[in-house]
């Protein structure tokens, strides 16, 4: 809610004329959010501070004035009226718009030359990333220092703040500067306050001209700044590749390098999903039901093979059964592959009618979100009522985590995940599984092999006896 | 002339025979409710706008068929007002007779053809040509010999004018229906011959010995489910009470198959001696030809099924699906007499059944035998007291309405079990939710509120929720309410104040209400069981814990189990050392109570949320501030707006005394939060104060006031262990001004120094306005403490303003169906009632609480 630059050298009060504000001033400007204020704190020959302050009314943030048609976006408590955030760049576009395009007829001259300028942001979100403001500030010749304080001190252990109070300084034109802060907001902070189009993309190259491009991070920060529409952000990395045909070459070796490698190593959901298919073909299945969808990854695959006259896909999130329904693009399906396909919202704890009548049901990457109080009406509504011929069932392997760099020791590997197995854990439970139910099971494992943890993956398949 | 009788049963499918112009709808009007006849004229109107197009007869009679099934679902007597002159057309009748389990009756108009010939001519805007009303005469005249045989139960034939004249028609009852008989009643087993156990049961119900076998001096009525005979040694004595008893009026009787055997057997026909027939043969063949006669009779007058006691008690031999009860037809008389199989023997060569029961969702309870179990089997509202008196087991007998279990042991094993009686074990079957009665609209009747409606895009949600979240269901026999505020205050700086809680109960004639301290924690509930064999018989809970704590959403409120088991364990101490149990003649408990710190549940959204809110706030504001002041000591001046500018004037030590105000708010804002978050070390650091007893065995305790639920606590949970934390209160006459004051004034102590605030109650934790029911609580929280709800700024008049237009409608309405569906879900819980019955309480509260979204794709 507050940014500020300073100007340090000679006349800096000339500040005022490259930003149009007068520094003897100070202004109030309405804006559909609230109010914004520029006034000047110092103002001398050698040093000259302007700044941007923010007043964003919480209660219509939480009503739904803002950046919403239909109701509030945001709670009563909330972080937005005080953070920097999108709100902050869209004021730097209002109010300095005329100072970000570089033009001054008074001073352009000095408009055009790079000055000793340091610009600070208050409260901005950067989630603990540390690196982040280095990575995103240093390439562009400025000098950061960011600070950051305890979450709360009466209790320390609840760890660090989210959130830096930024200071660049170098020398640099102050359209540049402007130009950069405007961008780079949103990459540090993710959320908008405003619904993204497509008119974004070409907001993010105008104010990035000239130094995007060349930007060592630009895919990073063409990602983030639209983290909610991935494919701005391709269609943005496309174009900013194009502006460049020198580096195109090195950035092409670069890329058939990183295919390369994608090949040996496809990720390890994708792994999993072709296995679970091999698996269900294999089984002679020709009617499944893909218990846990998803994003129906792989019933999108099953209905690809000829073998399989049906799949029925059930998620017990409708939220997740509809961005299904989008990525299988089920309205333009052709009927025949559309005949094949149901999708319906279950539950794995309750017993339901329609799961009789399957050859195959796949619970893939379902049972560790299951709560360990539940995962006996689990077993019984599969294997008991459901009852299909062959079960096909995937968890992660505990062991396997101690692989992953990133991940903290006793860590689960999904935020959501309630528990996650050890092999002998699994193997003890496809024993009960078996024992309980009549099936007899063949386990296996998904992915890259260790030879001391085993498979990142588990795959137990079961079979009903007779 | 005498009246000519036409006798049908008040529930069946009518079809009217008859040529055109023989008056099928004039008869139809005259003898039956408008809608209960479905003409076909009248569905060929429906979707051609002519009722006497020919061409769309197909989709009329579609149409027609389709009505008349409803119809017959909803068990409503339906006419069939069409030629049905056809054996076709008869065939659709009967077929959906059949398939609806209701009798078929035929009443041909048969009238002479000149009378159809001048009608005809009567009517020129749709006349036929003579020949087609003499055909449709003769075919009418052709078919009646034949229909009983097509299968119609009742065949009436109108032969004339005069006849059609003299006509009355009269809706006898269903055999079956029983439902003004409501007992009591003493429901017997299968008794197989065990005539001296059924004795010594009878005298242990209570009957005596009369001439006519026994009788009860209270007039009970003695039930009796059927299988009289085979097996055992006195077969035929229990023959010759049953019979004297049902003679006399002391008892009913339902046949079981064996009975049918028997009835096969003295009618002369072949039966195989297996399965104990033998022993009955050899004694039935040893009575005299009287007694066969009379035996005969007796089991064959026997109706399969009895509907008693207005629909609440069915009673028949192997039980009975929900879609048969109170029908008539062969297959629900074979579905009385052997149940539901599939057709396939197991290994013992025994029929494989499916079991009925788990689907059934009837109100009324339907007990049966047939099968025998080590003890009764309870499923449902299904009840199956055979318990296998003739395999050495015990004859039972089920009294209602008191819903008691009597039993005698048999007193030897008569007859060797081809498999072992039926476990315990089975039971557990039934008890797995099925997700047919949740994932659709809801409408669930409760005592408190007549009728609760939930919408499927809100069971939709409570489905995943429920699913990815919640405790084992067999544990969630209550979630608490939502709790609306007060009214919003007019007072200046207070968005609430205790004066209008009062105000609110005072207007709606509440005189006497209890203040109750608003602890800052997060709901839980408590359930705990004296033993896990408790839990696991009373709850069906099979993990070997004893008590659950969960939060308001059903969840379990830790996710270590030992925390939870240490603090059940401390609860069950002080319960057991102040003589709760016994006092309370109860093995479990449910509490209602507030557990705190707050910042254990909420961790994630005070780290998430409150603190970076307060963080990110406080170091702007300070920022800010300073920078504020900075300007504030230098000269400003007010420059005209001129062309360029588009800002106006402001002044920065305006500015700066407006963010003082908000850093100072977000100063509380923080102090706020920080008030209700304390770390826990170890398990002393938690306090949970408990504010209802909700229910313990057979016991709700609603209808208890506030302050015996205040002093119960008080009696048997606080005051030794810290960690149980009494609720103190204070009660309040909201008449009497003195009274108010001091519940004001105890209102500000506690929230002065940042308390969450308090709640305001009806003295009686039911409290009705001219039978409308009130809130059961309204809560009126602190002014500091609100900042955590509003956010920093709320007080700040330009924010207060606006945030005192609330409506509170939405928030009552849905607080009064939460509340009534809580004390449903307990009332059912306590009343033993099945645990889909339970669920759909609690289902139903997660419903109305889940945001709703579309589950049709």
């Amino acid at each position: 809610m507050l940014f500020t630059v300073t100007y340090q050298g000679n006349h800096t009060q000339d500040l005022g004329f490259l930003l149009h504000k007068h520094p003897e001033r100070a202004q109030q400007f309405s804006l559909s959010y609230g109010k914004a204020y520029v006034f000047y704190p110092e103002v001398s020959d050698e040093r000259t501070t302007a700044a941007l302050l923010l007043d964003i009314d919480p209660i219509d943030l939480a009503r739904g004035k803002v950046g919403s048609t239909e109701g509030g976006l945001f709670d009563y408590v909330n972080d937005r009226p005080y953070a920097a955030t999108s709100f902050m760049s869209n004021a730097i576009v209002r109010i300095f718009g005329t100072a970000m395009s570089g033009r001054c007829e008074q001073r352009q001259a000095l408009a055009d030359t790079p000055l000793n300028l340091t610009a600070t942001l208050s409260s901005l979100r950067d989630g603990r990333d540390t690196a982040l403001a280095k990575e995103l500030f240093e390439p562009l010749g400025l000098t950061v220092s960011a600070e950051r304080s305890l979450l709360d001190e009466r209790f320390p252990e609840w760890g660090e703040s989210p959130y830096i109070t930024l200071k660049i300084s170098g020398t640099v034109r102050l359209c540049d500067l402007l130009n950069y802060v405007y961008v780079l907001i949103p990459v540090f902070d993710l959320q908008k306050h405003y619904y993204t189009s497509e008119d974004e993309i070409r907001k993010l190259l105008d104010h990035g001209e000239g130094w995007l491009a060349d930007h060592p991070s630009r895919e990073k920060i063409a990602k983030r700044y639209f983290s909610v529409k991935k494919s701005y952000a391709r269609r943005a990395i496309d174009i900013l590749m194009q502006q460049d045909p020198e580096e195109e070459e090195t950035e092409q070796t670069a890329e058939q390098e990183a295919a390369e490698e994608q090949a040996q190593r496809t990720p390890l959901n994708t792994q999993r999903m072709n296995a679970v298919r091999d698996a269900v073909l294999k089984s002679g299945a020709s009617t499944v039901i893909d218990l846990g969808c998803g994003e129906c990854r792989l019933t999108s695959l099953l209905l690809n093979e000829p073998q399989i006259k049906a799949v029925t896909a059930c998620d017990v999130s409708v939220r997740e059964l509809e961005k299904a329904a989008q990525k299988l693009h089920i309205d333009r399906m052709p009927a025949f592959r559309k005949n094949k396909l149901t999708l319906m919202q279950a539950s794995l704890t309750y017993v339901d009618k329609r799961f009789s009548g399957f050859d195959c049901a796949c619970v893939i990457e379902v049972i560790e979100h299951i709560e360990p109080m539940r995962i006996p009406s689990f077993e019984r509504v599969v294997f008991e009522f459901a009852a299909p011929r062959t079960v096909i069932l995937t968890t992660p392997n505990r062991e396997y985590n101690a692989n992953y760099e990133h991940m903290q020791e006793n860590a689960l590997r999904h935020g959501d995940h309630r528990f996650e197995w050890t092999r002998a854990e699994f193997e003890a439970w496809t024993a009960h599984i078996c024992e309980q139910f009549g099936y007899t099971c063949e386990i296996g494992g998904i992915g890259e092999y260790d030879a001391e943890r085993g498979y990142p993956t588990q795959m137990g398949v079961f079979t009903k006896h007779g | 002339m005498d009246k000519y009788r036409i006798e049908i049963p008040e529930f069946c499918l009518v079809a009217l025979i008859g040529g055109t112009s023989s008056g099928k709808t004039s008869f139809a009007h005259r003898f039956f409710k408008p809608t209960e006849v479905l003409s076909s004229d009248f569905f060929r109107g429906m979707i051609c706008d002519d009722e006497s197009s020919q061409t769309v007869s197909g989709d009329a009679f579609d149409l027609l068929y389709y009505a008349a099934n409803k119809r017959l679902d909803h068990m409503k007597l339906t006419v069939i007002d069409a030629t049905n002159i056809q054996k076709e057309a008869r065939k659709q009748v009967l077929d959906l007779a059949k398939e609806q389990n209701v009798h078929a009756a035929a009443i041909v108009l048969n009238l002479p053809e000149e009378v159809m010939q001048e009608r005809n001519k009567a009517r020129p805007e749709r006349s036929f040509p003579a020949r087609v009303i003499r055909q449709h005469a003769r075919d009418v005249q052709r078919c009646i010999r034949g229909l009983k045989r097509e299968g119609f139960r009742f065949v009436y034939v109108i032969n004339s004018l005069e006849q059609l004249k003299n006509t009355e028609i009269v809706r006898t009852r269903l055999w079956n229906d029983k439902r003004d008989l409501h007992g009591p009643f003493d429901i017997i087993g299968d008794v197989h011959g065990c005539c001296t156990e059924l004795e010594q049961l009878l005298c242990r119900l209570g009957y005596v010995r009369t001439d006519a076998g026994y009788a009860h001096p209270d007039g009970r009525t003695a039930a009796f489910l059927g299988d009289f005979c085979d097996r055992g040694e006195r077969s035929t004595d229990v023959l010759r009470l049953v019979m004297d008893m049902v003679k006399a009026g002391s008892a009913i009787a339902v046949p079981g198959n064996h009975d049918v055997k028997l009835l096969k057997y003295l009618r002369g026909k072949s039966v195989s001696m297996t399965h104990g027939f033998d022993k009955t043969a050899a004694e039935i063949d040893a009575c005299g030809e009287a007694f066969k006669a009379e035996t005969e009779a007796f089991l064959d007058g026997l109706i399969s099924h009895y509907v008693l006691d207005d629909g609440n008690l069915v009673i028949a031999h192997a039980g009975l699906k929900q879609e048969y009860i109170g029908r008539g037809s062969a297959a629900v008389r074979e579905f009385c007499l052997y149940g539901e199989v599939t057709g396939e023997t197991d290994s013992y060569g025994l029929p494989v059944r499916l079991n009925w029961a788990a689907d059934y969702r009837g109100r009324g309870t339907v007990v049966y035998g047939h099968v025998a179990c080590k003890e009764v089997k309870v499923q449902n509202g299904t009840v199956c007291i055979d318990t296998g008196c003739v395999f050495g087991g015990k004859l039972t007998a089920y009294r209602y309405p008191e819903r008691e279990i009597v039993s005698v042991d048999a007193a030897k094993q008569y007859y060797e079990p081809v498999k072992p009686l039926e476990e315990e074990e089975n039971q557990a079957l039934g008890d797995l939710l099925t997700v047919g009665d949740f994932n659709r609209k809801l409408h669930i009747e409760t005592k408190l509120l007549p009728s609760i409606d939930i919408h499927e895009n809100n069971t939709a949600a409570a489905l995943e929720i429920m699913s990815r979240f919640a405790a084992d269901p067999h544990w969630l026999i209550y979630l608490p309410p939502t709790m609306s505020p007060c009214e919003t205050s007019p007072l200046d700086g207070y968005l609430e104040h205790p004066l209008e809680a009062f105000a609110y109960y005072r207007k709606n004639g509440i005189r006497n209400v209890v203040c109750e301290k608003k602890h800052m924690g997060s709901r839980a509930v408590i359930v705990l069981c004296k033993s896990p064999e408790t839990a696991l018989k009373r709850f069906g809970i099979t993990d070997g814990t004893r008590g659950i704590i969960y939060t308001r959403t059903g969840r379990q409120f830790f996710t270590d189990s030992e925390t939870e088991s240490a603090l059940l364990d401390r609860l069950d101490r002080q319960l057991t050392e102040r003589g709760f149990w016994d006092d309370f003649e109860t093995d479990w408990v449910c509490l209602d109570t507030e557990l705190m710190p707050w910042s254990e549940k909420a961790q994630t959204l005070i780290r998430a949320q409150y603190a970076p809110t307060g963080n990110a706030g406080i170091h702007s504001l300070t920022d800010a501030v300073a920078a504020l002041e900075q300007a504030s000591k230098r000269r400003n001046l007010a420059f005209d707006v001129d062309a360029i500018t588009s800002g106006q004037n402001v002044d920065p030590k305006e500015l700066l005394v407006r963010y003082r105000a908000k850093q100072d708010d977000m100063a509380r804002y923080i102090n706020a939060y920080r008030e209700y978050c304390w770390t826990v070390k170890s398990i002393d650091d938690f306090r949970i104060a408990p504010f209802h007893v909700l229910a313990a065995e057979g016991k709700v305790f609603a209808k208890e006031q506030h302050v015996w639920h205040m002093e119960t606590i008080r009696k048997y949970i606080t005051g030794a262990d810290p960690v149980f934390m009494e609720t103190p209160y204070l009660c309040v006459d909201t008449e009497d001004e003195k009274s108010v004051e001091n519940g004001v004034n105890w209102w500000i102590s506690l929230t002065g120094s940042g308390g969450e605030g308090m709640v305001v109650k009806p003295e009686v934790y039911t409290a009705y306005n001219q039978g409308r029911l009130l809130q059961p609580a309204v809560k009126c929280r602190g002014r500091e403490y609100l900042r955590i709800i509003y956010g920093a700024e709320y007080l700040e008049p330009e924010h207060l303003i606006r945030l005192k237009k609330r409506s509170l409608n939405h928030k009552r309405t849905l607080a009064l169906k939460e509340f009534s569906l809580g004390i449903e879900s307990l009332t059912r819980f306590a009343e033993h009632a099945p645990l889909y019955r339970v669920h759909e309480c609690a289902f139903g509260v997660l419903a109305l609480e889940s945001e709703p979204v579309d589950p049709r794709l």
